[in-house]
């Protein structure tokens, strides 16, 4: 327990101190979840085809995210090793119930689109990964850091692909209550004697993942840190 | 630590107070935003009737069209006969609402046809009566639903439109994408049973027939059977009121 006392520590840590920068900024880059870890990948390539499926399920992880580590970091005096991952994963659970509960009732359109891929945010590797690793050792104050900082790592890589592929696949974007906006011209398409076509390879999986692909080369190739021999 | 963490006592009791805490919570959700999914759900259904019969509309505005296009609401006993006709808006809590019929649950009840109803919406587009029936049935991994609606010779299939819960993305699941279901479009029902068939790729397919989805075979099957167990049903009402027509005609 904590033995801290006004008069005996001057210095608290402040909100943004260098500690709480790194536990915000790091996962943006240098140990980004999707492009350097490669977790979670699996939702970031099933769900990027519109950028409006891509928001919800950035802020659901998000939620899940600060939720779980909020959660297991207060009780993580209380709760007994043997059953921590156990203890873990019905946290997780339940928030991603109430998340698909949520969405079902305020957003049905999208939420029918993401189908099981909310569901699936239980077994998203950065979550159960962060609860373990960090949430598990440090107080709810960095923890809630640490959380956002991974859940917009998550966030952007999913915002970045589901942008590239809704311009060039769909020649629309998408924003949650908004609806889908197609910004072309009728007349531009083939089917009315225009010039152009939408590249229906960009609405299919694979190309997700050269998306994917292309963000870690740009990220390898400008980071020295981060190159292999 | 005053406690031992790690003791079998305190590990059971901490897993029981985890248990029912999240219980609690789950079910207080679940239970506060039953109204809005129920709603959210109805509005689906009646989107989806209409999507049968190539009527787009909105979760704004499903309610104002349902009942201005649906102009009557059947629900039939096993043997054809009608039980219950209404029409007009629908009251979500009138269980004699052939609307409110839950066929998805009904299949997966596994009762005998003899004790389930079966709902039947008799639609007016440009002029014609257009019969749209619902069907409920198995995929490869859980549920698949649809609608299959009939033109007024209740012979020809107007169109279709399918959905699922959890069938294989790019594969099963395209059942319900428009290209499988404008399949349907203009097709015949046989006399009797098999009525509709949806073939195995690479096989012809005729008038009565069309190409399943290429490695959703189960979940193309599990269209089929949906639509032959539940065409043999509304068959009957069908030749029923064929019947009466010809009668009439005779005088």
């Amino acid at each position: 327990m904590s033995t801290e006392n006004s008069a005996i520590t001057p210095k608290r840590e402040s909100l943004f101190s260098k500690k709480n920068r790194k536990l915000l900024k790091d996962p943006l880059g240098d140990s980004n979840p999707i492009t350097i870890q490669v977790l979670g990948i699996c939702s970031a390539l099933a769900i990027t085809v519109q950028l409006q499926q891509a928001v919800i399920m950035s802020l659901s992880v998000l939620f899940v995210m600060i939720g779980g580590n909020v959660i297991v970091s207060l009780l993580r005096n209380l709760i007994p090793d043997r059953i921590r991952i156990i203890v873990q994963l019905v946290i997780i659970a339940s928030l991603v119930i109430i998340v698909d509960e949520v969405l079902k009732a305020y957003q049905p359109d999208i939420s029918e689109k993401l189908s099981v891929f909310v569901g699936l945010i239980i077994t998203n590797c950065i979550i159960m990964g962060r609860l373990e690793a960090f949430a598990l050792a440090n107080k709810p104050g960095p923890s809630v850091f640490d959380a956002i900082g991974n859940g917009m790592g998550y966030a952007w890589v999913l915002l970045a692909v589901s942008i590239v592929r809704e311009i060039f696949g769909s020649g629309a974007i998408s924003l949650p209550g908004m609806g889908q906006v197609k910004f072309l011209p009728e007349e531009w398409f083939i089917a009315s004697g225009g010039f152009y076509e939408n590249n229906n390879l960009m609405i299919l999986p694979p190309m997700a993942l050269v998306v994917v692909g292309i963000i870690i080369w740009i990220q390898r190739s400008r980071n020295e840190a981060l190159i292999e021999d | 630590m005053a406690f031992n963490k790690n003791a079998t006592g305190y590990t059971f009791l901490f897993s029981i107070v985890m248990v029912l805490i999240v219980g609690i919570a789950l079910a207080y959700t679940s239970l506060s935003l039953k109204p809005l999914q129920k709603k959210n759900e109805s509005d689906k259904q009646m989107i989806d009737i209409l999507g049968a019969v190539g009527i787009t509309t909105t979760r704004e505005n499903a309610k104002v069209d349902f009942p201005r296009f649906v102009k009557e609401r059947l629900s039939l006993d096993f043997e054809g006969n009608v039980l219950n006709s209404t029409s007009g808006n629908v009251d979500p809590n009138d269980t004699s609402d052939p609307f409110n019929l839950d066929v998805k649950k009904d299949y997966r009840s596994k009762k005998p046809a003899s004790e389930l109803s079966f709902p039947l919406y008799i639609c007016e587009k440009e002029g014609e009566n257009i019969y749209v029936i619902p069907v409920a049935g198995s995929g490869l991994w859980g549920p698949i639903w649809g609608f299959v609606a009939l033109k007024s010779d209740m012979k020809t299939l107007y169109g279709a439109k399918f959905d699922h819960k959890t069938e294989t993305p790019g594969l099963g699941a395209e059942i319900k994408d428009k290209f499988f279901s404008d399949k349907f479009q203009g097709k015949q029902l046989r006399d009797s049973a098999p009525y509709f068939t949806i073939e195995k790729g690479g096989r012809n397919t005729d008038i009565h027939s069309v190409d399943g989805i290429t490695g959703g075979t189960i979940t193309s099957v599990g269209v089929g059977e949906m639509m032959n167990r539940t065409l043999s049903i509304y068959q009957l009402y069908f030749n029923s009121v064929i019947n009466s027509q010809a009668n009439n005609n005779e005088y």
